[in-house]
């Protein structure tokens, strides 16, 4: 059927079965991929459209109710000469955008608004934007964009050269993602390219065996099973490869894949999944880290007695023989469960052969290991495989590991014709990683004076069915479960047991925040027993410049815990007399105040991980960030190149960018362990700095002279001396640096330098309670983090505020539940309504090591969120969460049952 | 059948759409809020936006709070009555407020129309009595014989999309500052949101005053079913759904 409309302000038709969804026919026939596909459920918002001048979900809008209607995308909202709206322009200024994929539709709802009140106040962009999910960005910069549409134009930052660090200059990437112009992993798929439809096990443990698949090859171009698979086995660690690229006869969790369908579209599509003959012998599955360790306890995996991935920990003092001498004790175990990350691009992309190379376009963080992993699967040379990454959706971890690479990179390698895969939001959900549900058993003591003596800690984890990133968990957390304090007598432990459930990898903090509930539980309950204010407490024993870890690692620079909890002082100090007032009105709320601290060490756990970058001057004056550290949302394309713009000389915005192609860039490690400013950055300095270097030699000048590019002149100016460079004539000129943070290894006791440098971070929490409903809002955070220097504050500020949301979920309501809640319905994460206003605190403690003194923030805006909710919860009810999520029901019950007990 | 969409779509993720449909969605006598002589007519397609845009008496206060608690702004401007009653989920917003309302279905064949009392509607978990080549016109809200007026409260565990743990409406009719008639609905509590006539008679002759929510009873809620599942436990939502009626009465004194 043909429908006439009108879009984005043209006339407008489009013909085919009226069922179809207006974001289908957008983004497949029309091809505006502006409005983007988050679930097709109605549950994120990102396909944001506006009919007839009303935001709707295009994902949910049929084809036949479009005709004679009006169309908007965000594709419309540029003016008509091609510059940003106001709004476009504020979401740009103010850090709105991220990894932007919710960005164009955020957009078209924030449009809505304006529309009808072009004024709005905070409560009324809630209001308007409550139906749009954002991952990254805590919500608070979006606010800000907003605000700012109706007002006056802000004025561009653009540091002159040499004033690139510290300023607050918009994203390098980040017109193309308020235009929806910016290709995510869906968005560049060829016309002709075939499909894969993954089809994946409804059992959590189980044998298989596939039937006659002849019947099925009439209707597809290939069938893939574990046969087609040159080598079944991938996984991060090259001694590990235990998880198959599709299943061989048994699978280890619900969501596993077992068969690819490969064929066009439609045909994929349309085989329904009892429609693939499986004979099955269901086992009983091996749920929970109980079944896992208990004496008979089937192996999820063969060659792994007791079910154990790994342990191991770290020892100092005696803490067994120094509990004896401490004046309080606290003690409590703590645990979590499966948290998913949710980013709002569910996994997409697509392979294509190229002679005898492979070519994938993904959405993927770590290009590099992508590229190996594909080569090792399919039997091919590194050489032989090439990574494009496409943008990226929001990964936070992730996106480490393998989804759709290997299978389209295998039905491209056999069929000779590009193939493409997407995930289904439920898909994304039940195939990929999760963070690894922990039990913390926590003990820590301390003198009279409030003085840490010893702590004894042991947690396990759930590390599903595949080992992934479990071994770094499982190393990370013993280092860091102490908290951030001087700590004399350590015993902590960690170990990974699997089970039948999802592969637990790597997510924002790997394990590190599932401990600091337990360490930060332990400071509030030794603070109250004592009787010493619980910020005070933190302060007492804070790590500082020249104490020494549990490990044996003197800190000599950059430890800002102290500075961070001074900061804090006045708002804590503030907000306890304003709860005590409002608590002193009775009622059925009550407020309190929390406050949580961590560290974090920037960078793989005691092995070597390395970043090179380059930055290439061409011979007609293109300045080239070849910067092979993809840009997750978080900013490293931006960080990266204001570092090496300061490096080199020049402006930053003189720069290009080519960003993570693996044939086009040097290998600068994977966008995790919050490594990009601090190694990566370190490496863009010193491609600046080489290059500088090289253009003084040839200038024959100083080092203090000033450069400046005009074209393909460079001109070097030396004191009174101006000597320019022709460089059509002086060929291309590449500067590169590289580096890898020094550490070294653990020994059995745990003691060594696992890290070069370590943020730290304080954050408090102010929260009301209904004690009658068990709900927690959260009113306010203010979050103080000693980053060492803050190369942009406004992404690191949007690094701490996505953090601290994703923080509160894991706090309050996020619980992945394999087969329950495996959409973005019934698995919530934060809305615009659910994040309070954030203040956030930049606290400068320069490292010497990385580039102008910066650390790491990707991370450690996670990880003290949900101790400080937490701890304000106990402020208001006196209920210690010791499960998250802290949903109303078992607060609820918490409360009564303390209730109870009073009486 | 298609009204605005926001659950037939979601049920329908990752898979090509066979089956034939009905899209109703365009036909404009389905849509819109009238007044008739007896009553209002709210037709199929009404969506929630639109309910919460119309110029209604107190007595519509409580369907306006429900229809600005659905989803997020696109569900309101998509979603309508029809669907969401016809979804048939235990989870269904509107129902209780209709519920309390005394709304009577128009269910419309090829060949007669006729009415049935929107508590018999409603038959079981997504299920309803439609039959085959049937489909829901409109609702029907009688005028209530003295001055009323409606609330809704809803519980969720996030601000907005959000899938009611409890949900409690109320319609109270006053006659001389006393209560004449009372129709109290909770839902997400058990299969099909249900009435409470224990409470409705205990509030019979009572005054609006501050009073009001303590002549609720736990055995009141006997007509309640709640289950555990991921969003709560049968226990909370036994209490929450009692926490929430003492506020919703209490609100109607203050
Ligand atoms: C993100 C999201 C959030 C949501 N939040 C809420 C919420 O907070 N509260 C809530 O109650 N609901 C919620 N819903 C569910 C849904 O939006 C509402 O139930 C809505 O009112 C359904 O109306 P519709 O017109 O879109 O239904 P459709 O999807 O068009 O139809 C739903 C069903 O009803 C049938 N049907 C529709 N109209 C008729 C008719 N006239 N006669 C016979 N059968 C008919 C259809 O065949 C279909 O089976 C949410 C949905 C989404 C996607
Ligand atoms: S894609 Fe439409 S709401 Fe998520
Ligand atoms: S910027 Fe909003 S989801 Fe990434």
């Amino acid at each position: 059927m043909k429908m006439n409309f009108t879009l984005n302000g043209a006339v407008a038709s489009w013909s085919g079965p009226p069922v179809t969804r207006l974001a289908a026919a957008l983004r497949d026939d029309l091809g505006l991929t502006g409005t983007k596909i988050g679930c097709d459920a109605g549950d994120c918002g990102a396909c944001t459209v506006l009919l007839d001048n009303q935001q709707v979900c295009s994902c949910l809008v049929a084809m036949g109710q479009v005709e004679g209607r009006s169309v908007e995308t965000v594709e419309g909202l540029e003016t008509t000469d091609g510059g940003l709206s106001r709004l476009q322009d504020a979401f740009l200024a103010c850090g709105a955008a991220q990894c932007g994929i919710c960005t164009p539709g955020m957009l078209m709802a924030s449009e809505d608004l304006l529309r009808r009140s072009p004024q709005p106040d905070r409560a009324e962009i809630e209001e308007a934007l409550g139906g749009v999910l954002c991952r990254c960005t805590g919500y608070s910069k979006i606010v800000d964009a907003v605000l700012a549409a109706s007002q006056a134009p802000m004025p561009r930052v653009s540091p002159p050269a040499g004033g690139a660090v510290g300023a607050r200059i918009v994203r390098v990437d980040g017109h193309a993602k308020v235009t929806g112009r910016d290709r995510f992993g869906a968005d560049g798929i060829p016309g002709d390219a075939l499909w894969i439809r993954v089809v994946r096990s409804p059992h959590a443990r189980a044998r298989f065996e596939l039937g006659d698949l002849a019947p099925l090859h009439g209707r597809l171009a290939a069938v893939l099973t574990a046969s087609d698979v040159p080598f079944n086995g991938f996984g991060i660690y090259p001694d590990i490869k235990d998880q198959p690229v599709l299943a061989d006869g048994i699978v280890r969790f619900r969501g596993e894949a077992m068969v690819a369908l490969v064929g066009d579209r439609a045909s994929v599509l349309s085989v329904r999944d009892d429609e693939v003959p499986v004979a099955w012998a269901i086992e009983l599955p091996v749920i929970g880290i109980d079944a896992a360790t208990a004496a008979d306890a089937p192996q999820v995996q063969v060659g792994r007695p007791k079910n154990l991935l790994l342990d191991g920990g770290v020892r100092c003092g005696d803490a067994s023989a120094a509990f004896a001498g401490c004046a309080a004790v606290a003690e409590g175990v703590f645990e979590t469960t499966f948290v998913e990350h949710a980013y709002i691009e569910p996994e997409a992309g697509w392979a294509e052969r190229v002679g005898d190379r492979i070519e994938i376009h993904v959405t993927t963080q770590t290009p590099y290991m992508d590229r190996d992993e594909i080569a090792s699967v399919m039997q091919l040379s590194r050489e032989s495989v090439r990574i494009v990454p496409t943008a990226c959706g929001g990964g936070f971890g992730g996106k480490l590991d393998l989804s759709v690479q290997p299978l389209v990179a295998l039905a491209a390698w056999r069929l000779k014709r590009p193939v493409a895969c997407v995930y289904t939001r439920p898909e994304s959900m039940a195939a990929t990683t999760k963070r690894h549900p922990a039990r913390v058993s926590a003990k820590f003591g301390c003198d009279a004076a409030g003085k840490l003596v010893a702590c004894d800690i042991r947690a396990t984890f759930d590390t599903g069915a595949y080992a992934s990133w479990g071994p770094t968990v499982a190393n990370r957390v013993p280092v860091h479960a102490m908290g951030p304090y001087a700590m004399p007598n350590v015993r902590s432990w960690g170990e990974a047991f699997f089970t039948n459930g999802p592969p637990a990898g790597a997510f924002r903090g790997f394990g590190v925040p599932q401990a600091a509930i337990a360490h930060e539980a332990m400071m509030d309950g030794l603070a109250d027993r004592l009787g010493i204010d619980r910020l005070e407490f933190r302060h007492r024993n804070a790590l500082r410049a020249g104490d020494t870890t549990a490990t044996g690692q003197v800190l000599a620079h950059s430890a800002g815990l102290a500075e961070c909890l001074d900061a804090l002082r006045p708002h804590w100090r503030k907000a306890h007399v304003e709860v005590a007032a409002f608590n002193a009105g009775g009622g059925n709320k009550r407020r309190g105040v929390g406050i949580g601290c961590m560290w974090y060490g920037i960078g793989n756990t005691s092995m070597s991980n390395p970043s090179i970058i380059r930055v290439g001057l061409s011979p007609a004056g293109t300045l080239t960030l070849y910067n092979g550290a993809v840009d997750i949302g978080q900013g490293s394309n931006t960080i990266l190149t204001q570092i090496a713009a300061d490096a080199l000389g020049l402006p930053a915005a003189q720069f290009a960018l080519v960003s993570g192609d693996t044939d086009l860039t040097a290998d600068a490690g994977k966008t995790s362990a919050s490594r990009q400013t601090f190694v990566s950055g370190k490496a863009a300095e010193g491609a600046g700095q080489d290059l500088r270097r090289q253009i003084l030699r040839l200038a024959n000048a100083g080092a203090d002279a000033v450069l400046s590019l005009e074209g393909a002149r460079l001109l070097v100016r030396d004191g009174a001396e101006v000597r320019t460079i022709d460089l059509a004539v002086a060929g291309p000129l590449i500067g590169e640096g590289t580096f890898d943070p020094p550490t070294t290894p653990l020994d059995a006791d745990g003691q060594g330098v696992p890290y070069a440098t370590y943020a730290f971070a304080a954050q408090m929490a102010t929260v009301e309670v209904d004690l009658d409903l068990g709900t927690v809002k959260v009113l306010r955070i203010v979050a103080a983090h000693d980053v060492g220097r803050a190369i942009n504050p406004t992404l690191v500020e949007g690094q701490i505020e996505g953090g601290i949301a994703q923080g509160l979920g894991l706090a309050l309501m996020e619980e992945f539940l394999p087969g329950r809640t495996e959409n973005l319905h019934d698995y919530l994460i934060p809305t615009i309504g659910d994040v309070p206003e954030i203040e956030c605190i930049l606290i400068e403690d320069r490292e010497p090591l990385g580039p102008s003194g910066a650390k790491g923030v990707g991370e450690p805006g996670l990880v003290p969120t949900a101790p400080a909710i937490l701890g304000a919860v106990h402020h208001a009810t006196g209920v210690r969460a010791t499960r998250v999520p802290l949903l109303p029901h078992r607060l609820h019950e918490a409360i009564v049952a303390a209730k109870g007990k009073l009486q | 059948m298609l009204a605005g969409g926001t659950d037939f779509y979601p049920s329908r993720v990752g898979r090509t759409i066979e089956e034939d449909v009905l899209d109703i969605g365009g036909i404009a006598v389905l849509r819109g809020i009238s007044a008739t002589v007896d009553g209002w007519r709210l037709g199929a397609t009404t969506t929630w936006s639109e309910v919460i845009a119309a110029d209604l008496p107190p007595l519509f206060n409580g369907l306006k709070q429900a229809a600005r608690e659905v989803g997020g702004r696109q569900i309101q401007n998509a979603g309508t009555l029809a669907g969401n009653l016809c979804n048939a989920s235990p989870a269904a917003d509107g129902v209780p407020c209709l519920l309390t309302l005394d709304a009577e279905v128009e269910i419309a064949s090829r060949m007669t129309t006729r009415r049935m009392p929107l508590g018999q509607f409603i038959s079981g978990v997504r299920r309803t009595v439609l039959a085959p080549g049937e489909l829901v016109i409109a609702f029907h809200v009688p005028n209530p014989r003295h001055s009323a007026r409606s609330a809704f409260l809803k519980l969720g565990a996030r601000r907005y999309l959000v899938i009611s743990i409890a949900m409690v409406a109320a319609t109270l009719e006053i006659a001389e500052d006393r209560i004449a008639t009372a129709r109290i609905a909770v839902g997400a509590c058990s299969a099909v949101a249900q009435r409470l006539p224990a409470l409705e008679a205990a509030l019979l002759g009572a005054p609006v005053d501050g009073y009001l929510a303590d002549r609720i009873d736990r055995a009141h809620l006997a007509p309640l079913a709640p289950i555990d599942d991921v969003r709560g436990s049968a226990d909370y939502r036994r209490d929450a759904a009692l926490v929430l009626l003492r506020r919703l009465l209490a609100g109607f004194a203050a």
